[in-house]
């Protein structure tokens, strides 16, 4: 009973958690080349999980549903996944283009807000379009949940997190192995000099919102499978949220985010059995509600004790891919 | 230049008081009715179906007798924009500038509770068809309401739940953040704890507005062995709740509360939600006399069954009409007719209406039925059981 409840947990922790490392990325590799937060990122995070509602319903106006599909559901889902990531690519790299290269050399202040009213206007465009009702994500997979000695997993489960993983060591091969990856770490070493040796700014800077951003959907998507109904709002408190959990991992650590994004995800579902732990034990009646507020006061503590976060370099302008 | 301004600013008023004017003049043989109802803002869809239901009762009934004598109705739409301010403007401008005898809406309490409190400062009867919170009507003579209040909503919720579904021990998952779910999580709480002793309500799980992920609340839901899940959610909340239980291998009934019946529940939740209950103003599938003519009379003109909101409406518009016809006698003297509207409105017995027969209480509350539906497999609501107070 108590190992199930526990084991239960950690599963629910892993699924929140593989959201909030995919975003997270997003925001540490925009830090480490640009030296700032795109603050608009969870809203591209929005874009990409509409993204893929459109691209999911054309796929499977083309290829059919139920007993007359073509293509089983599975490979949908991949190609969903693909295209929507090759779109919203090209979301992050017109937000790069238009909201913070003309702003490269302005004070950091207004570099820091224009990603706040780019995300108000792709929320407010998302509205003028689709009218702000909220939206069904359709379910590309079946879902299946499976009965491992009391402990209830869901084929989309393992699929969610299986995938994030994934796509997180994908990004670690493309920057510790690759010649592009390697500019990228020599952007985050020294955004200043490195462009003067060859290294193309703009380009690299285009490539990693692009990065980030195909990462934002990827993340969109496999939200929508898990949480199937999208509000234009969904990107906005999410995103902050992620974004903690990239200072928490060390502004610019890749690892770090990671680490960070799950363990953000484990204390905000780990919260709720404590307080009903703590309930019983001292036969209180705090509510689960209390969730945000306990687990966001950890993640304080967690700072106080680490200020530049779990990966995080002191006083240092190497930042670490 | 200034002369001149000040010269326009009087002929502008003579203007507007001569249009009043003449307004009031040729309000002599019509009896006009204001709506405040939200119809842009977060919730156009309960305004459209509010105004639906109004202009369907106009076309059908164009006239009202009073005394032997025909009034044409009328009716002002004004939108509220799904705001407490704004509603508050909308009533005080029916009542002050369009002079209207009554007022249908708002229909959410949020906005209902404030606008209530200006009809009755006012004195001018008002009906809100949807609101059920208590403070609407509480205290306040000139306003009533067309539909039944949370604290009886909970124990219907909890009655059935124990006579029909023999439940032992229950679960609550509401959101704490929300006037409507928290008074009716703990109205209900209390009345399945009277029915089955202290702590038969083995998980009281709360999250806030805006939450997604209901997975640990879930666990704990599940950990407790209890025998039904309520939860007194709206349409975008309850797939996600939904989901998050079958997913913890949740497989005994869920049990929701009349917000579930607005919006496009079905439209997101899907095969999901089949199987599940909700109590209810009434029941579209199933339904017989009336309350289907006025169903098929609406789908065949607007093309959509219609929601809890349009039939509540049309109740309410239907009472507001009685009344005036009670009164025996309009006198012209808007202010003198509106008060007698209030005291017929009050002693209206039995009321034949397609939610159900009403009486009203001294509160302006009605003493009316509520409905348990269940989500059949075409994802219909279908009627499943009546539950009247006791």
């Amino acid at each position: 009973m108590t190992v199930n409840f526990f084991l239960q947990n950690l599963i629910n922790a892993l699924q929140w958690g593989s959201f909030y490392a995919l975003i997270a990325l997003g925001y540490s590799m925009v830090y480490s080349i640009l030296m700032l937060f795109n603050f608009a990122h969870g809203d591209i995070f929005m874009v990409g999980a509409y993204i893929g509602l459109g691209v999911s319903i054309g796929l499977l106006s083309l290829f059919g549903t139920g007993a007359a599909a073509v293509l089983p559901g599975w490979v949908l889902l991949v190609m969903t996944l693909l295209i929507s990531m090759f779109l919203t690519a090209f979301v992050g790299i017109i937000v790069e283009r238009v909201g913070y290269r003309p702003l490269r050399e302005a004070p950091r202040a207004s570099a820091a807000i224009t990603g706040l009213m780019i995300g108000i206007i792709l929320e407010t465009s998302n509205i003028l379009f689709l009218g702000g009702s909220r939206l069904k994500f359709p379910q590309l997979i079946e879902s299946t949940t499976y009965n491992i000695g009391g402990v209830f997993v869901t084929n989309k489960k393992i699929m969610i997190v299986l995938v994030s993983i994934g796509l997180m060591l994908a990004l670690h091969q493309f920057i510790s192995r690759t010649r592009w990856g390697m500019a990228m770490r020599a952007m985050a070493y020294d955004y200043v000099v490195v462009p003067l040796v060859g290294v193309p700014m703009n380009t690299i800077a285009a490539m990693t919102f692009a990065i980030g951003s195909a990462l934002a959907a990827a993340a969109g998507i496999l939200f929508g499978l898990a949480y199937p109904v999208l509000d234009p709002y969904m990107g906005v408190s999410f995103g902050w949220k992620a974004f903690v959990a990239a200072i928490l991992g060390g502004r610019g650590s890749i690892m770090g985010a990671c680490i960070a994004g799950f363990m953000l995800g484990f204390i905000e579902i780990m919260t709720v059995p404590a307080i009903q732990i703590v309930n019983r034990l001292f036969s209180l009646n705090i509510g689960s509600n209390l969730r945000d507020l306990i687990a966001y006061s950890i993640v304080l503590l967690i700072l106080i004790f680490r200020p530049h976060g779990l990966f995080g370099q002191a006083y240092s302008a190497k930042l670490r891919l | 230049m200034r002369k001149l301004s000040i010269g326009l600013v009087f002929s502008l008023v003579a203007v507007m008081a001569f249009t009043f004017a003449a307004v009031d003049a040729g309000a002599a043989d019509t009896v006009k009715l204001g709506f405040n109802i939200p119809l842009t803002g977060d919730n156009p869809d309960v305004g459209a179906s509010s105004k639906n239901a109004a202009e369907m009762y106009l076309k059908k009934h164009p006239t009202v007798d009073v005394g032997g004598k025909s009034y044409a109705l009328k009716f002002v739409f004004d939108d509220n924009e799904y705001k407490a301010e704004s509603a508050v403007k909308v009533s005080t401008k029916l009542i002050t500038e369009e002079g209207v005898l009554g007022i249908i809406g708002p229909q959410s309490s949020s906005q209902a509770v404030p606008a209530g409190e200006v009809a009755n400062n006012y004195a001018t009867p008002m009906i809100s068809p949807w609101s059920t919170n208590p403070n609407t009507t509480l205290d306040r003579p000139y306003v009533f309401r067309g539909c039944f209040l949370d604290p009886f909503q909970g124990p219907v919720a909890a009655d059935f739940a124990t006579d029909e579904l023999g439940a032992k021990k229950a679960a609550v998952l509401y959101d704490i953040a929300a006037d409507y779910p928290k008074g009716l999580a703990e109205f209900f709480k209390e009345a399945f704890e009277g029915i089955h002793g202290p702590g038969s309500v083995v998980a009281f799980e709360s999250f806030t507005t805006g939450d997604k992920d209901f997975s640990a609340q879930m666990t704990n839901i599940m950990m407790s062995g209890a025998d039904v899940l309520f939860t007194p959610q709206y349409y975008s909340e309850v797939p996600l709740i939904v989901r998050a239980a079958k997913e913890m291998g949740w497989t005994k009934p869920i049990l929701g509360s009349d917000s579930w019946g607005g919006g496009d529940l079905m439209g997101l939740c899907g095969d999901d939600c089949k199987g599940y209950y909700f109590s209810t103003h009434y029941a579209a599938a199933g339904a017989k006399g009336d309350t289907k003519a006025f169903i098929d009379e609406y789908t065949a003109a607007y093309g959509k069954t219609p929601d809890d909101v349009a039939a509540l409406t049309w109740d309410s518009l239907g009472l507001m009409v009685q009344a005036i016809k009670d009164t025996g006698k309009l006198s012209g003297d808007i202010k003198a007719d509106r008060t007698k509207v209030k005291d017929a409105l009050a002693s209206i017995k039995n009321y034949p209406g397609i939610t159900g027969a009403m009486t009203f209480t001294a509160d302006g509350d009605p003493k009316k039925c509520a409905v348990v539906v269940k989500i059949n497999d075409e994802g219909k609501f279908e009627f499943f059981k009546s539950v009247c107070p006791k």
